[in-house]
């Protein structure tokens, strides 16, 4: 299985992402580097908005996910109410 | 008693860009400035384009307009992309304030059937010559040369986009949500008389080449009627019936209108003050495009705003052109 | 008042707002209307099914730019009322900005006309949005990586005139010509091109290592122009990728010609890197990857996951990716080279490696630093030290389309320099590679055009006749300023006086 992956600046909306992303996907690997947090994972890579609003207690919006992100590898499947990377094979 | 501060070693080696300073000097630029000036490219391109050989990639001649300097034109607004977006952003938080309270009080609902069937068929289809404007403010970007030019171009591009995104949600709102309102304005464009001469217009347009003449026919004369007609004139019509609150939902378009005529008429008075040569094709083009819109537009005056106040329209329109040192009856 | 709300997902209402605004026109012709879309040979079908990438609307699109801008120029103000270029991590690192800017920037400018182009072109109206958001964001990169480099040239040498120099200095017509093919090219390959090979497969190799180097060189300007641009380059590679596959799902015609454009600016984007390359082992004074590590991750990794998903279109990898993995290990090290040869004629400085840094360098390339670059490093740096660096006058031979000296060895031979021609009516043309003289002979009529740097200074097009003056009056580099050695620099000395350190006693050295 291929990796998908998302990077986002280090900052603290980040930590948010990165606590909500690592809840709902369990098999995602979060990497540390200079100004930067890599979280990637086999397959596939889901961001809910329902899991972002719970952490912030306020609505969240899908689309500002792209305020912090950096870069991302997969196929991008996005909706309002999660923001799916995948590879399908 | 004086304090002396060691600054010498942080004293900055020159004050801008080479090519910023051999046209405004040595002085510190403005980021408007450093951002806007001489960025693009001039000479020396490696291939013809194989969409257009006899042209090289950047390339002043595809206008017949000819400039000393294409720079001379400027942004009396001054926006770079910065600025830019941190303009609209401020106004599309107000208008989202507007939608959502004209939602929410279902504001809409108070206006009588024949005022709605009104709204829906003067504003609704005007989403698609929105687009039209946004298509031809694409290909002007991409054919002017100076960077003050194109850059106000793409910027119109976007906010035409945006403007037809807030007409399509009028459309919306007059469905209740749903997307019928929308269907049937997309029909009125197709098939309605009364819209046919627009859309004629628009798609003439786009096959003008000459990319100064498209913008002279979308961003002066098209929208210099459109805009007062349907924006200012079917407004003051609908608050007179007390139905103004409609208004809260096109505000965005008059005061987008009101700032964006400010850089039209600064490039076309530049341009045309230029040369002999030069007023006199734009002059030409003008007349007539003109004589097109007023014939397209007309029938649209008669399912908005009146007969009466398309003619105060023209004569504001050529008051404006004048002020440009264009001589149009 | 209407009993029921009605309300339509993000994806419908994203189409009611974009796509839906079309028409099908019939006061003009639709071929006249877009008359570029069809020569290249690519059969679209039903623009319908085009998939937009990010469905963002312009009110959400300003809302979020402006937020984004907000935040950069605030960091920008601060880094230059703060005088945060004392605080770097040494004056050496700002010439990879000057590399930086001058070859990357006007390139950004030059994405933004290429898809203000194909905004306009395609006869489908959710590309042409998609393409239009890209070219004023592209816009947006340029604008504002002068407006973070601007306080750098107030303080430093060779920033001063990058737009005048992207238009003339030799190395730099490899980004400008890599540009100017892609937008002479016809709209679906520009987007191949830009939007896929070079968005989707080869920036993160630029902006990710390269901006967190940035970040642990004490850059904050520069980390986050870089970082906030990247952001606008998730939508933008999400663009390549939907661009690809819909190209490839309208009709099995397309697919050879894809094929074709993907080998091609894979093998021009793979040469463009080298410069990164040499920017990420040699420029960065503080290190965070070596370039054959990012270009595992980046390119290896993510481009194999990426081609796996392409192969069910019947998309191979491109041709001559084997030779990456050998290439790796080598490209800086010849790249970085070659500059400290030329460095009279550049608007950087050069220098050699430290013994501290060579060291780095041999742990990061085990395979081939010690065996085939050290030696020569090391005895340049003696040289130098005698006062006799040394600086190659003799003018290179440039490769016909990546415009890049002759400078790469053979794939299977590190001691052999690679070198292939071509004659093309009568002509003879000569190529770094394989890849890049298949490209020439896929389109000569194309290549041929390309405006050489010496070849144009040999033919008197560059003003003087000697280097010197070409380099003085035509490039506008001001001599002993911007070019030549690092060490014993002006910008050397202001750098140890910055840092109250004894201003060097070395005097320039020498051409040799």
């Amino acid at each position: 299985m291929s990796l998908v992956y998302l990077v986002l600046q280090d900052n603290d909306n980040a930590r948010y992402l990165v606590d909500g992303i690592t809840h709902d996907n369990p098999h995602a690997v979060v990497q540390h580097q200079p100004a930067m947090i890599r979280i990637e994972a086999e397959g596939r890579l889901e961001i809910r908005r329902d899991t972002m609003e719970e952490r912030l207690g306020r609505a969240w919006d899908v689309q500002e996910m792209l305020l912090d992100v950096i870069t991302i590898g997969g196929n991008v499947d996005e909706d309002d109410d999660a923001f799916v990377l995948e590879w399908k094979n | 008693m004086s304090i002396e501060i060691k600054t010498n070693t942080v004293a900055p080696i020159r004050q801008t860009f080479s090519h910023i300073r051999r046209r405004f000097g040595d002085k510190p630029a403005s980021r408007y400035q450093e951002a806007s000036y001489d960025v693009a490219a001039t000479i020396n391109f490696h291939y013809r384009p194989q969409w257009q050989p006899d042209k090289l990639l950047n390339d002043v001649t595809r206008t017949c307009l000819v400039m000393r300097d294409w720079y001379a034109v400027s942004d009396p607004r001054q926006y770079y992309y910065g600025t830019y977006v941190q303009t609209r952003a401020r106004m599309q938080e107000t208008t989202e304030h507007e939608y959502a309270f004209c939602e929410k009080r279902d504001l809409l609902g108070r206006l009588s059937d024949e005022q709605r069937a009104r709204i829906l068929r003067a504003l609704v289809p005007l989403r698609h010559a929105e687009l039209g404007a946004n298509t031809n403010n694409s290909g002007i970007a991409a054919d002017g040369c100076a960077t003050t030019v194109v850059q106000m171009h793409i910027y119109t591009a976007m906010d035409r986009l945006g403007i037809a995104q807030y007409l399509s949600r009028i459309g919306l709102l007059l469905d209740g949500g749903g997307t019928a309102a929308l269907e049937q304005g997309k029909r009125l464009w197709l098939d309605d008389p009364v819209w046919q001469g627009l859309r004629r217009y628009v798609e003439d347009s786009f096959v003008v080449k000459d990319w100064f003449e498209l913008t002279l026919a979308q961003n002066l004369v098209s929208d210099g009627l459109l805009f007062p007609l349907m924006y200012q004139k079917f407004d003051e019509t609908l608050s007179a019936e007390g139905a103004g609150d409609v208004g809260m939902l096109t505000e965005f378009m008059r005061q987008w209108y009101a700032e964006s005529s400010r850089w039209v008429d600064a490039m076309v008075k530049t341009v045309a003050a230029e040369s002999e040569s030069n007023r006199l094709q734009i002059e030409a083009w003008v007349e007539y495009w003109l004589a097109r819109a007023l014939e397209a537009q007309a029938p649209l005056a008669e399912i908005s705003a009146g007969g009466a106040a398309f003619a105060s329209v023209h004569q504001d329109f050529l008051a404006r052109l004048n002020k440009l040192g264009l001589n149009i009856q | 008042m209407t009993a029921n709300k009605k309300k339509l997902g993000l994806k419908d209402k994203y189409r009611y707002l974009t796509r839906d605004l079309d028409w099908e026109p019939s006061y003009q012709d639709k071929k006249d209307i877009f008359p570029h879309e069809d020569f290249e040979g690519i059969k679209i079908t039903d623009w319908d099914k085009w998939e937009d990438p990010f469905r963002l609307t312009m009110d959400s699109y300003w809302k979020y730019q402006a937020e984004k801008e907000k935040k950069l120029y605030a960091i920008l103000d601060a880094f230059a009322q703060n005088n945060g270029q004392q605080t770097i991590s040494d004056a050496r690192y700002v010439n990879a900005l000057k590399l930086f800017l001058g070859g990357i920037s006007p390139c950004e400018y030059q994405a933004f006309q290429g898809f203000a182009r194909v905004g306009r072109q395609f006869s489908g109206a959710g590309a042409r949005v998609a393409c239009q958001m890209q070219a004023i964001d592209e816009l947006r990169h340029v604008q504002t990586q002068v407006h973070a480099m601007s306080h750098y040239n107030k303080h430093f040498n060779g920033l001063h005139d990058f737009a005048h120099m992207h238009d003339r200095v030799w190395f730099l017509s490899v980004p400008k010509s890599f540009f100017d093919d892609a937008r002479t090219a016809g709209p679906f390959e520009f987007l191949t091109a830009i939007s896929f090979s070079f968005e989707y497969v080869l920036t993160n190799l630029l902006f990710v290592p390269f901006m967190s180097g940035a970040a642990y060189n004490g850059d904050m300007a520069t980390v986050t122009f870089g970082f906030s641009a990247q952001s606008d380059e998730a939508r933008h590679m999400t663009l390549g990728l939907e661009v690809i596959k819909f190209m490839l799902e309208q009709h099995e015609d397309n697919v050879p010609i894809i094929q074709g454009w993907i080998d091609k600016w894979f093998w021009r984007g793979n040469r463009l890197l080298s410069l990164v390359g040499m920017m990420m082992d040699y420029m960065l004074p503080n290190k965070v990857m070596s370039w054959a590590e990012a270009w595992e991750v980046y390119f290896e990794e993510a481009g194999g996951a990426l081609f796996k998903d392409l192969e069910r279109y019947g998309i191979r990898p491109p041709k001559y990716v084997e030779q990456c993995p050998i290439a790796k290990q080598h490209v800086s090290h010849q790249a970085w080279a070659t500059f400290y040869q030329y460095s009279q004629a550049t608007n950087f400085h050069t220098w050699m490696p430290s013994d501290e840094e060579m060291d780095w360098l041999s742990a990061k390339y085990p395979e081939t630093f010690d065996q085939y670059y050290r030696e020569r490093f090391t005895f340049w740096r003696e040289q130098q030290e005698k006062g006799e660096r040394f600086y190659n006058n003799t003018l290179p031979q440039l490769c016909q389309v990546c415009q890049i000296p002759t400078i790469f060895t053979e794939p299977d031979d590190a001691t052999q320099l690679s070198h292939r021609s071509h004659v093309h009516e009568g002509e003879r043309y000569h190529f770094c590679s394989d890849g890049c003289c298949d490209i020439f002979k896929n389109q000569p009529e194309k290549y041929v055009q390309a405006w050489l740097p010496v070849h144009q200074i040999y033919q008197g097009n560059c003003g003087g006749s000697d280097v010197e003056s070409v380099v003085r009056d035509y490039y506008n580099i001001n001599i002993g300023e911007d070019n030549f050695e690092y060490l014993g620099s002006p910008e050397h000395q202001r750098w140890l006086e910055w840092k109250g350190l004894n201003p060097a006693v070395a005097p320039l050295p020498k051409a040799s």
